[in-house]
């Protein structure tokens, strides 16, 4: 064993060598721990699956007649999973561009002077609670949106998105999509501009050089360099908006509908949602429908990063 | 790279550490939960006490666990608003001492038998403790003092009359204007009490019109509907033309219909509330246990000066409880609460309905059955 571990670690050794040999026990701590929390992770994400495979058993299983509502297990979950995904869709669609938009700002277009606190002001979004962008949506846009939402539903209405009646209260899925914006737009914008600031600065100038405009150099250059971290960003924004609960409980008026209708008080729920709403009072079975529902969740998070790693993968060959 | 990937191939003995890593990481996780559990000799009131379950009944809970502690130093109760079906399931496994409950202990899923069981070899106690009438309250540009009968009210909510000036409604108005406003009904999104009660008075009292199963959960799809009490009172306000139902208490400024109950309309005051438990026959039955009190609601009454929207809360114990402080706790609590003065309390700080003394004096013996001192 000592053999193979002396053999093993050559830059180690050289290393401790150069340091008297203190540097040994540091490294085997650190590596110890590092291995003990991957491992750890690992172990907790097999234990939730776990937790949600045996939690959901009883509710695969039900007949159709014993589940809430009598209706069977799909029948109960897809319009749940519609909602989550139409509800993430919207926020990932129109928070992208923004997103994009401000890193390239950020990265390359801001005077230096506004750099840092626009960046901080940027980050800082990602740090209000979720419950708190709730009651902004419910007190705030929600009002304010009602307007809109109106002359969407006159102008627009031939588009089954704002087919209407528009809402009077405004807690719509349309406004639960627009606070699930600007909560993934932070993370969307923080990884593009991470990446887009590491452009190679020679590519640019090299472009700049050519007779590029400052326009074309962002896109012939910046955007293509950085075209993966915008993937990945929209996926991790995807996977925060898929799961988001409190803010789409609180605003979200839900009826367990299936309708791409954007604008109207009938909306589908969310998974997330469901649960925050109707746990309290179950008992039962039930729970373990909800908990069902929490399982596909769960499936559909694990697909859209497993789908992003695959992209981004596909990236980085090419 | 100061390392190469083979750095990772672990021997046995590092595996070891990385396990003895992990004890210390799970350490520092898990460094709490831990459980007191101080009990004394019987006579005096001292030692903990927890309840759990209904929201509605969370804030007649916080005032009458607050006068109880004052009244009794040495006693400390509380109240978990976890929902009345998260409150009888803990009551079921032994959690806690005690469960509020917007529904009476059912048959269904064997909940009854489970809590007999728990309660062995002592018997259930159910005692009606919070009684809250139910408001229909409404926004509505001009429109004030809106009278509703049970047919166009179950019509408005199960979405069959879309406008305010539908003449359904204007035969119940006569002299006011009504204006051509959509009607927008706003229903509950979460599992509640209040959607349960309400929904039995409709099915109840115009079944032909009210075909839904009644559950806690709304069954109406297509109408706004919001979170909690509050969400539904906050949607009412936001939105011109909409019409929900909320705790009488909390209907702030918002206009509140009065529902025709036999010739004339009823106000949702407390005394009306109140009066339908005197209306209403008890569906005891002797042989499972004498101490409980489950009402089956005379919702189609017709008796003047009854509001019959109410929502009544029980709360749930056990005759004999494991340690002699803990059932002399739960006793004097549960007299407290159903008390004159209990009732008073609850209806100062929840806006609940007082029970009246003849059904005071009638759920007695209930409470006074739970062995507090042996």
């Amino acid at each position: 064993m000592e053999a193979r571990a002396d053999t093993t670690t050559n830059a180690g050794q050289l290393l401790a060598a150069a340091s008297g040999g203190r540097r040994q026990w540091g490294d085997r701590i650190f590596s110890n721990f590092s291995v003990a929390a991957a491992v750890t992770i690992l172990a907790l994400l097999a234990g939730v699956a776990t937790f949600l495979l045996i939690q959901a058993a009883p509710a695969i299983t039900a007949s159709s007649s014993e589940l809430p509502g009598g209706k069977s297990l799909i029948d109960y979950i897809a319009p749940l999973a519609f909602g989550t995904v139409l509800a993430a869709t919207i926020a990932v669609i129109l928070a992208v561009p923004l997103a994009v938009a401000v890193a390239l700002f950020i990265s390359h277009i801001a005077p230096r002077r506004l750099l840092l606190p626009l960046g901080y002001m940027v980050d800082l979004l990602a740090a209000i609670p979720s419950i708190v962008y709730g009651l902004w949506g419910i007190f705030v846009l929600g009002p304010a949106a009602v307007g809109p939402m109106k002359w969407l539903e006159q102008k627009l209405g031939f588009i089954p998105f704002f087919d209407g009646p528009a809402s009077v209260t405004g807690r719509t899925m349309l406004v639960a999509g627009l606070v699930l914006t600007v909560m993934i737009l932070p993370i969307v914008s923080a990884v593009a501009r991470e990446v887009f600031s590491q452009t190679p600065r020679k590519l640019q100038e090299g472009a700049l050089a050519l007779g590029a405009t400052r326009w074309e150099m962002l896109r012939m250059t910046v955007l293509p360099f950085g075209k993966s971290s915008i993937i990945s960003g929209a996926m991790l924004g995807l996977g925060r908006a898929l799961g988001e609960t409190m803010a789409v409980t609180i605003i979200l008026s839900v009826s367990g509908v299936v309708t791409f209708n954007l604008i109207s008080q009938a909306n589908p729920s969310t998974i997330a949602a469901n649960i925050a709403l109707d746990f309290p009072e179950s008992t039962g079975l039930a729970i373990n429908t909800l908990i069902a529902s929490g399982l596909v969740l769960f499936a559909i998070t694990l697909v859209t990063n497993l789908a992003a790693r695959a992209i981004i993968a596909r990236q980085n060959i090419q | 790279m100061p390392y190469d990937e083979k750095e990772f191939v672990l021997s046995p003995s590092r595996w070891l550490a990385v396990f003895a890593s992990l004890a210390v990481l799970a350490l520092g996780v898990s460094a709490c939960g831990s459980s007191s559990d101080s009990s004394s000799s019987g006579g005096s009131l001292s030692g903990e006490v927890a309840g759990a379950g209904s929201t509605a009944q969370e804030a007649a809970q916080e005032a009458w666990t607050a006068e109880f502690e004052n009244a009794n130093s040495g006693a400390t109760i509380t109240y978990d608003a976890v929902g009345s079906g998260g409150g009888r399931e803990q009551f079921i496994a032994g959690g806690v001492g005690y469960a509020g409950s917007d529904a009476a202990l059912s048959e269904e899923e064997g909940e009854l038998k489970k809590a007999a069981e728990r309660c062995a070899p002592g018997k259930l106690v159910e005692v009606p403790a919070y009684v809250s009438p139910i408001a229909i309250i409404y926004n509505v540009e001009g429109v004030e003092g809106l009278q509703l009968d049970p047919e166009t009210l179950a019509k408005i909510f199960n979405q069959e009359i879309s406008n305010w000036n539908d003449p359904a409604i204007a035969k119940d108005n006569p002299g006011v204007e009504l204006p051509d406003t959509r009607i927008v009904p706003v229903n509950r999104s979460d599992e509640s009490g209040t959607t349960q009660n309400f929904t039995e008075y409709l099915s109840e009292v115009v079944p032909s019109i009210w075909k839904y199963e009644v559950s806690g959960d709304w069954p109406v799809k297509g109408g706004e509907a919001a979170q909690g009490t509050s969400g539904v009172v906050e949607a009412v306000t936001a939105g011109d033309g909409a019409i929900g139902y909320a705790d009488a208490s909390q209907a702030g400024e918002l206009g509140v219909a009065t529902i025709k109950v036999g010739k004339e309309y009823a106000e949702p005051t407390p005394e009306a509330a109140a009066k339908i438990l005197e209306e209403s026959p008890e569906a005891k039955d002797e042989a499972k246990s004498p101490y409980m009190f489950p009402f089956e609601l005379d919702r189609k009454t017709e008796t003047q000066g009854t509001y019959p929207i109410v929502l009544v809360s029980y709360l749930i114990g056990c005759t004999k409880y494991g340690s002699a402080s803990e059932a002399a706790i739960v006793k004097a609590y549960f007299e407290y609460a159903i008390s004159s003065e209990g009732q008073k309390v609850a209806a100062e700080n929840a806006g609940s309905a007082p029970l009246s003394a003849a059904l005071t004096k009638k759920i007695q013996p209930a409470v006074e059955a739970i062995e507090g001192s042996s």
